[in-house]
């Protein structure tokens, strides 16, 4: 399979930008009905809620606590309205001096 | 929040700078992803240009590592481009949802830029303070989120060892930390946010336990779940946008 990769690469990026691509170029969509586009609005944060969860609490194979702390680390330093890549670093420091615990 | 006022034209550059710092926490939060992608190519037997070639064209983490784990495996291409398609769908609700954001520009900017959009850089878009997005503020994001990405998967390839332990494992919250950056202050103002979150974080956790639905149908459904049936419930709320 090896000598034909590079087809099958090209091959997945295709099937991947064409969900990216078509609502983007192709709908004519001006006209939604407003609950339509008031479940578009809502896209957003669930889709944030559906990251987060349950992914955060399997960083570490080993212990779902480490992505415990690491997300409450994140969400104090959010909830004191640090700018996104400083509660990125905090998360970060502070994971790492807890392996050293 | 007071509506602004239409930016005029010259201060498009600024959009532009905006985006590539925007990008700045989603490249910390690839470099560790895409250095063990690098690694872990190799491992599978994956050439460097290979290795690169993927991430140049297919841009997307979750289905680049499945397909290692599949060539790894020896399963066949339809199968690969098939899970990669279904790993993927999930940014048809993306962009769909973009797409109400979006300037009014031409198609072929929104083809470009739309090339880019990932669960990290959509975030940082959708949930940004400007009132309409444009596609000089979405390539900056973009191409920042994008070349940290390929550099690193290369990288990763060359060095051929990981991180240390210690370092890589505390990286790996990178990602998740700048998803709840990213949440927690509409959560503030808002508790239909809450409520979609919530929702689709309880509903996704939920699916990861049926097989079926722990690759990309898990988050395509409970986002949808939520988005729809909190549309309905919370019918009254008045939105402060």
């Amino acid at each position: 399979m090896n000598d034909n990769l590079i087809w099958v690469i090209i091959g997945m990026g295709i099937v991947t930008y064409i969900p990216r691509m078509l609502p983007l170029v192709l709908f004519h969509t001006n006209n939604l009905h407003p609950r339509v586009q008031g479940i578009l609005k809502n896209v957003p944060f669930a889709i944030l809620g559906a990251l987060i969860f349950p992914g955060v609490l399997t960083i570490s194979p080993d212990s779902v606590l480490y992505g415990v702390i690491g997300a409450a680390a994140a969400f104090i330093a959010a909830w004191l309205n640090l700018n996104v890549i400083m509660v990125v670093l905090t998360s970060i420091l502070v994971l790492y001096g807890y392996t050293f615990l | 929040m007071l509506p602004s006022p239409a930016l005029p034209r010259e201060q498009t550059p600024a959009f532009w700078k905006k985006g590539l710092q925007a990008g700045l926490p989603i490249a910390i939060g690839y470099m560790p992803v895409a250095f063990t992608f690098g690694l872990l190519a190799k491992a599978a037997g994956l050439s460097l240009f290979e290795t690169v070639g993927m991430s140049i064209i297919v841009f997307a983490g979750a289905s680049q590592y499945i397909a290692l784990s599949m060539i790894a495996a020896a399963s066949g291409a339809a199968e690969l481009i098939l899970t990669t398609f279904i790993m993927n769908i999930r940014h048809l609700l993306m962009t769909a949802s973009l797409k109400e954001q979006a300037e009014d520009e031409p198609k072929w900017l929104k083809a470009i830029y739309a090339f880019f959009i990932t669960d990290e850089t959509f975030s940082v878009a959708a949930t940004s303070q400007e009132k309409k997005i444009n596609g000089s503020y979405l390539l900056g994001l973009g191409l920042v989120a994008y070349s940290c990405w390929v550099i690193f998967s290369g990288i990763g390839y060359v060095m051929g060892s990981g991180l240390p332990e210690s370092l890589q494992a505390s990286m790996g919250i990178a990602l998740y930390a700048m998803f709840i950056a990213l949440l927690v202050p509409a959560a503030k103002k808002s508790r239909k946010v809450i409520a979609l979150a919530g929702c689709a974080a309880v509903l996704n956790s939920l699916f990861s336990f049926i097989p079926v639905l722990s690759g990309g149908w898990g988050i395509i459904l409970s986002t949808l779940i939520a988005a729809v049936s909190i549309e309905f419930f919370v019918k009254g709320d008045e939105r402060n946008e």
